[in-house]
């Protein structure tokens, strides 16, 4: 299996960003895949420093792919989806229909990100048709119903797993970073560039249970698969995709590298798992909640 | 602009047409659709009834198909098109995209609607199902503000069919996995969110206690309204705070915007709650239907009737109303 690193979900400065991607070149990754997903007011980086970026990662001979918007809402977001589509360099990954509309017809391949709902076997043919050579699993698919797609898609259009990271799970016309400081979104003063790994919400008992990142909601819970990798390689999961996070990041490509190739370290799990912001979870893959973790034993 | 309103059982479905329904939508009782509920839904027997009783009054019936089938259910999900194409439907409401891949395909002259479970939110992503599909109308998803939804409609190549009052999703519908975070069930995979087999009460020394699946949504002092536990609008901390993070229990209210949806050529207003009663679904169609006469009548003088307003609140989560995501304010 081969690693890749996941489009940065949250909002950095622009020189944390520079400087991230700038170590990223070194780490032990196959592809890396850039751009902003969440929101559109994020402007620390605009598409032609994204392609500085994904020119210096490709020289470091890493495989690059554009990651697209998830929600689009104002007609200035479709604009800026088509020039994001028609680089001209790399390929992209389409989270919306709208991509897949556009580099459809202009017969460009392209990844199916995780929120375009691959569930089944025909909605990987209808997307294959459409020029799909990669898709990502939806987040809360098990390892089960990935091996009978991964069985049924064709050999050359991978599969990717979501195998690090706190798990996006529901994106909204409100920003709940902007509520959570009685601001409106119009006027949200980018409060989440504050929050460099989202912003933990807890229930009244004080249990960690979401993240909130802008306009998108997360699992407070890192979502870890490394205990489970000999499970995704039967499964016929060619890569895992490993999300950035704020801390640690080259300390968990690192330590899911090694177990990669040379298999279960108790060891190396356990410092694995102490890299997460607040606690992991793998409850998605086994079939069950996405927020219960089994015991390792 | 049509009326189209919900339907949980064949007595809601008579009410929704004696109300003035234009359409009414309904599912079957299993996971093929978002309101899979114990006791809810139809057998194929209240099908045949629901359409012939709706049939003879020029009302037309919509069969939600609009969840999303993986591939042990695969075969059950084209069963159920089949049989909704069989019982004589008048349209399909389909989300995935593999099921409508399948029912273009069986089904040619069968009418389809991208259904609001497909998080379609612009018009380059209608272009893409009308072009594979030829999907004859879609429903937008509650996150877009009118003025967007005015632009989407103008730009969209089929009509638009948006909601008009009933419980409110904060969350893109179709691209919400927090009720299988907690539970293992989703509106995508199961068909209900924050299922009500996972939801537990709980008198306490701190209060009236709401979980799901274990984990605590809200707590109630004296005298504080208990809602059900639908995750998003419980109470949680962020910082130093204990609010509603995500959003407080209301429903959606969209009557005072009829105009604009009407000059924007919004083909249908939809009436969420096929989970609430017959009288609920009573109550709603005959405001709903008075207020789009009045607003087809005449446009430029349209004000919402106060009356309408207070019988609406009285069925409302919370007893309260909000604009939603139409109104740019709430985003």
């Amino acid at each position: 299996m081969k690693l890749s690193l996941g489009p940065l979900q949250y909002f950095w400065p622009r020189e944390q960003v520079l400087a991230f991607y700038a170590e990223a070149a070194d780490w032990p990754l196959e592809t890396v895949y850039l751009g902003e997903v969440v929101c559109p007011k994020r402007r620390e980086l605009r598409l032609g420093d994204w392609l500085e970026i994904a020119g210096r990662l490709q020289a470091a001979g890493k495989e690059v792919v554009l990651s697209s918007l998830a929600l689009l809402e104002a007609g200035s977001e479709l604009g800026a989806l088509r020039k994001l589509c028609r680089n001209g360099r790399f390929l992209v990954e389409a989270n919306d229909m709208a991509a897949v509309g556009i580099l459809g017809q202009c017969g460009l391949p392209f990844v199916g990100g995780p929120t375009l709902n691959i569930y089944n076997q025909r909605t990987l043919s209808v997307l294959r048709a459409q020029g799909m050579t990669r898709w990502v699993l939806p987040f809360e698919l098990s390892g089960a119903t990935a091996a009978d797609l991964v069985a049924a898609a064709d050999a050359d259009c991978p599969c990717e797993v979501f195998a690090w990271g706190r798990i996006p799970l529901a994106w909204s016309a409100r920003c709940y970073t902007a509520r959570a400081e009685d601001k409106p979104k119009d006027h949200c003063d980018l409060a989440c560039l504050a929050d460099p790994d989202g912003r933990l919400l807890r229930t009244r008992e004080g249990e960690p249970f979401l993240a909130l990142n802008g306009i998108q909601t997360q699992s407070a819970l890192t979502q870890d698969l490394a205990p489970w990798l000999d499970e995704l390689r039967a499964a016929g999961v060619a890569f895992l995709r490993l999300s950035p996070q704020s801390q640690g990041m080259a300390e968990v490509v690192s330590h899911f590298d090694r177990l990669c190739r040379e298999g279960d370290d108790r060891g190396a799990l356990d410092a694995l798992a102490a890299l997460a912001p607040v606690g992991t979870c793998d409850g998605y893959w086994r079939g069950a909640p996405g927020m219960e973790r089994a015991g390792i034993s | 602009m049509e009326l189209l309103c919900p339907a949980g059982n064949l007595p809601s479905l008579r009410a929704a047409v004696d109300a003035g329904a234009n359409s009414v939508y309904l599912g079957f009782r299993d996971a093929t659709n978002a309101r899979h509920f114990a006791g809810l839904n139809f057998s194929d027997r209240d099908i045949v009834r629901g359409i012939e009783y709706a049939h003879q009054r020029q009302c037309k019936v919509l069969i939600a198909l609009n969840t999303y089938p993986q591939p042990a259910g695969w075969k059950l999900w084209t069963a159920a098109v089949d049989r909704a194409a069989d019982l004589g439907a008048d349209t399909l409401i389909l989300a995935d995209t593999g099921l409508l891949d399948y029912a273009a395909e069986r089904w040619p002259q069968l009418e389809l609607h991208l259904s609001v479970q497909a998080s379609a939110t612009n018009p380059e992503a209608l272009r893409l199902y009308h072009r594979l599909f030829g999907i004859k109308r879609a429903v937008l998803p509650r996150v877009l503000s009118a003025r967007q939804v005015v632009q989407v409609a103008e730009q969209s190549p089929v009509p638009v069919e948006v909601f008009g009052f009933g419980s409110l999703c904060v969350m893109v519908e179709g691209r919400c996995l927090l009720s299988s975070y907690l539970t293992g069930r989703s509106p995508n995979t199961y068909g209900a969110c924050s299922p009500g087999s996972h939801v537990r009460w709980q008198e306490t020394p701190a209060g009236l206690e709401s979980r799901l699946n274990d984990v605590l949504i809200d707590r109630y002092g004296p005298g504080e309204k208990a809602a059900y536990p639908t995750l998003c609008k419980g109470r949680f901390q962020v910082g130093e705070h204990t609010y509603y993070a995500l959003e407080e229990p209301s429903s959606l209210n969209s009557i005072e915007l009829l105009p604009l949806l009407y000059r924007a050529g919004v083909a249908a207003i939809k009436v969420e709650g096929r989970q609430r009663s017959p009288a609920y679904v009573a109550r709603v169609t005959a405001v709903m239907r008075a207020a789009i006469d009045a607003c087809a009548r005449d446009p430029d003088g349209f004000r919402p009737d106060l009356a309408w307003q207070q019988s609406l609140a009285a069925v409302s989560e919370g007893t309260q109303t909000t604009l939603g995501a139409y109104h740019r304010s709430w985003q």
